[in-house]
């Protein structure tokens, strides 16, 4: 296997990675307003306050990675979807300080939980725009970005940022059933059930669109011998979606969340499935935009030996904030 | 649109605006973390009830500064792609690396151990605490020192080749591309930088609380641990500034030029020039006060040393005079200023005044948010003295900038603006808001919350409270908001 498809994979673990970690946040984000003032909101906050910063992290190694790794598909995605990442970065600002000012700051508590709302409203819907900007294609002429201003906002993208934000908003509810008890936790698993659905059906939405966007991820899918090796996604996501909402209709904890990252782990190999081998579609391939050989070594020596401590320690982080959120204190 | 408010102008004042606000916060919390694991470590020898006090006070301000650090940080992270494109992909084989190891090595160890620094002291022990908080204060240091790895190889590249498709790409060490000639002296500089900003604020807050009540023992603890280091690494910042200098001096000499306002060469001794007006349009620098051949006294160690002016330069590879020139002198004036305030404050100590000085505590509170000017100051003047290149003597900034049209950086640029300014205004104003606050005996933790640090039950059982937990459990509602 060669050093650019070690970093493809890479850089696809760091994205999913960040998408289920940082998804639970933003999606907590997300179901904020619908939780009442008080207790439940303030548990829904604490449960990622200890996390949150762990969890965006990843995203900073997605964009650093992309930029070491395929430093072409950086230079010509972030100019294509300008202000997509622009309203994405200003709504991660919003989202990110609210942890500490709202209990800095009681009196304008309100304010910012409507940030911490529409901070993840904003960066989930820029994220699947972002995604289906990528996926319908962009223009690349010389090097660069050769598409117009607003390439990026298509029915298409719409979905795909509809998607994002439904597919957050079921890892927010299901990681609330894990962690909250009592009317919290009941609230949460409702929300669950209306996010599965919602999820579900744009997933099928999106997936069913892929089909007309390009010819190419269409025979991708439809065509022997591909279909056999593509076949079993759609299948177990039928069979994990089944068991989803099964287990949001009993008093389970941990399983629905656990269900969810099974579904989200899904749809990225079908987006990797339907858009491989290109990093940048249609044109941009992962060999295209490879660094050299002594770039991506380079880093491959700093990822062997940091990922597993990163895990290690992140996991022991997790650990440590383990269990349900209650409040201390009154036991 | 104004016809000069190019595409590329705007680019470049959105990322001066952005990567300015961002690095106060950095800047603050390089020195505020290393400053909390000090306190810590003296709470863990000495078991004084002070230090635990001390650093749960700083520790709330930390919150806040890192919050404002993170979310800033990330927008620098993607700026480098949305606003300057070419540059990404030409350098990203170089540069794209070091910064991978930067979050590899640094965030990610940052924001992994800072939930449990801020959170966890209660649920996992004071010892295992304490290293959480060394390993945030060690990212933060990693973090620097990758960053300033690529930022010196921006100014100072080596080690490359170039690709037949225009990228720079890394030659066969990456010692000698991470070890570029300016790093480890603009590693060092910035680092103790980073030192004395924080070493001043705190300083600074405790003189404000001394003038309240000099005999508030919190306040007295940490000005004396501020003076102290305002009297030791001060000199020490100004030795290791000259060695930056003069390494500036071997390998970007005309951003000597523009600091030094010599448009002349001066073959036999440059005069330093004190203060002046340097008038770009006709290549002098006017109203000069200058000292007779004292800059090739300390460029060259020699008083009739012959220095080389703007004049050897062509036009159109000359950096911006003016701003070069006084950004550095506002640098330099700081750092003098905070040399007095350690001189004094060492007198004060013999003379037994340091707690009963109002004067000296009036000039530390003043000199509170100095670093924060000379860090910028000092970041004008490296960064628009290596102009009009973003890769030295390589790539034009004029050749590196994104293909986008001025409307939509000018749309970004506003948003930012309104942004930054509203959240972290905000961010700031809480930050005054704890700093006015006296640090008093029995002070809280940082809060998740009205209820206090979560409880950990339910389906995996976790470790059951201590009774040492009590002094970190709210005891008065509003200290808990």
């Amino acid at each position: 296997m060669d050093l650019t498809v070690i970093w493809a994979f890479i850089i696809a673990f760091a994205v999913f990675a960040y998408v289920v970690m940082d998804g639970f946040d933003l999606g907590i984000g997300i179901l904020f307003p619908t939780f009442e003032v008080g207790p439940d909101r303030d548990r829904a906050m604490n449960s990622i306050a200890p996390v949150w910063d762990g969890n965006e992290t990843w995203l900073v190694l997605g964009g650093g990675g992309l930029l070491a790794a395929f430093p072409l598909a950086y230079a010509v995605i972030l100019p294509a979807t300008y202000p997509l990442i622009i309203a994405m970065l200003l709504g991660l600002v919003f989202r990110g300080v609210a942890f500490e000012y709202r209990w800095r700051d009681p009196d304008h508590r309100q304010f910012w939980d409507a940030a911490f709302t529409g901070g993840s409203i904003v960066a989930a819907m820029a994220q699947g725009m972002t995604l289906g900007a990528l996926l319908q294609g962009i223009e690349v002429v010389d090097r660069s970005y050769a598409g117009s201003w607003f390439d990026w906002l298509t029915p298409y993208t719409l979905l795909t940022g509809l998607g994002t934000v439904a597919g957050y908003a079921l890892l927010g509810a299901t990681w609330l059933v894990w962690k909250l008890d009592g009317e919290g936790q009941r609230h949460a698993r409702a929300l669950g059930r209306k996010a599965a659905w919602a999820t579900l059906a744009l997933m099928g939405g999106v997936s069913l669109y892929n089909m007309f966007l390009n010819a190419e991820y269409a025979e991708r899918w439809l065509s022997a011998p591909e279909i056999y090796l593509a076949a079993p996604v759609p299948i177990l996501t039928g069979l994990v979606a089944l068991a989803l909402l099964r287990s949001l209709a009993v008093e389970r904890h941990s399983k629905p969340f656990w269900l969810t990252l099974a579904l989200f782990f899904l749809g990225m190999a079908g987006l990797g499935f339907t858009m491989w081998p290109y990093v940048v579609p249609p044109g941009l391939t992962i060999w295209d935009a490879a660094a050299p050989e002594r770039s991506q070594l380079f880093m491959l020596v700093g990822v062997a030996i940091t990922m597993p401590l990163i895990i290690a320690y992140t996991a022991w982080a997790y650990w440590v904030f383990r269990g349900k959120v209650g409040d201390e204190g009154y036991h | 649109m104004p016809e000069f408010l190019d595409a590329i102008l705007l680019a470049r004042i959105q990322f001066a605006f952005t990567v300015s606000f961002h690095f106060i916060f950095p800047a603050f919390s390089i020195g505020l973390a290393s400053y909390l694991a000090v306190l810590e470590g003296l709470w863990l020898k000495t078991r004084k009830q002070l230090y635990l006090d001390l650093f749960k006070y700083w520790l709330k301000i930390f919150a806040i500064a890192f919050a404002m650090g993170v979310v800033s940080g990330i927008v620098m992270s993607y700026q480098f792609g949305t606003n300057w494109s070419v540059f990404s992909d030409k350098a990203g084989p170089v540069i794209g690396p070091l910064m991978a190891y930067e979050v590899l090595t640094a965030f990610f160890l940052e924001a992994g151990f800072l939930g449990v620094m801020l959170f966890g002291m209660n649920k996992v022990g004071k010892k295992l605490h304490f290293a959480a908080t060394l390993m945030v204060a060690l990212g933060t240091f990693v973090s620097a020192f990758w960053i300033l790895s690529v930022n010196s190889w921006m100014q100072t590249p080596v080690g490359y080749e170039m690709g037949a498709n225009g990228q720079f790409l890394p030659g066969p060490s990456w010692w000698d591309i991470v070890f570029n000639p300016s790093f480890p002296y603009r590693l060092v500089h910035t680092v103790i930088a980073a030192y004395l900003t924080t070493a001043f604020v705190v300083g600074g807050v405790g003189a404000w609380h001394l003038l309240k009540d000099r005999t508030n023992a919190h306040a007295r603890k940490m000005f004396s641990m501020a003076m102290w280091m305002a009297a030791i690494v001060t000199p020490i910042q100004i030795f290791a500034g000259d060695l930056h200098g003069l390494n500036t001096l071997e390998h970007q000499p005309q951003k000597v030029m523009a600091m030094e306002g010599h448009f002349d060469s001066h073959p036999d001794g440059a005069p330093l020039i004190l203060f002046g007006i340097p008038n770009s349009e006709e290549k002098r620098v006017d109203y000069a006060i200058a000292i007779p051949k004292a800059s090739s006294l300390i460029l060259k160690h020699d008083l009739d040393a012959p220095l080389a002016g703007l004049d050897t330069i062509p036009d159109d590879e000359e950096p911006p005079v003016g701003i070069v020139f006084w950004s550095f002198r506002v640098m330099v004036g700081i750092g003098f200023a905070m040399l007095g305030i350690g001189m004094w404050s060492l007198f004060a100590r013999v003379r037994k005044r340091l707690y009963y000085w109002p004067m000296l505590h009036r000039a530390a509170l003043v000199m509170a948010p100095s670093g924060f000017v000379a860090v910028i100051a000092g970041w004008i003047t490296t960064e628009v003295g290596r102009q009009p290149y973003v890769i030295y003597n390589l790539l034009r900034t004029a050749d590196a900038a994104s293909p986008l049209d001025a409307p939509a950086v000018a749309a970004s640029l506003l948003a930012f603006v309104v942004v930054y300014f509203a959240v972290f205004g905000a961010g700031v104003w809480y930050i005054l808001h704890l700093m006015h606050k006296p640090p008093h005996t029995g002070e809280l933790g940082v809060k998740r919350g009205d209820k206090g640090p979560i409880r950990t039950a339910g389906i995996t059982p976790g470790p059951t409270q201590n009774p040492g937990d009590a002094d970190t459990l709210p005891t008065s509602r509003q200290e808990a908001e």
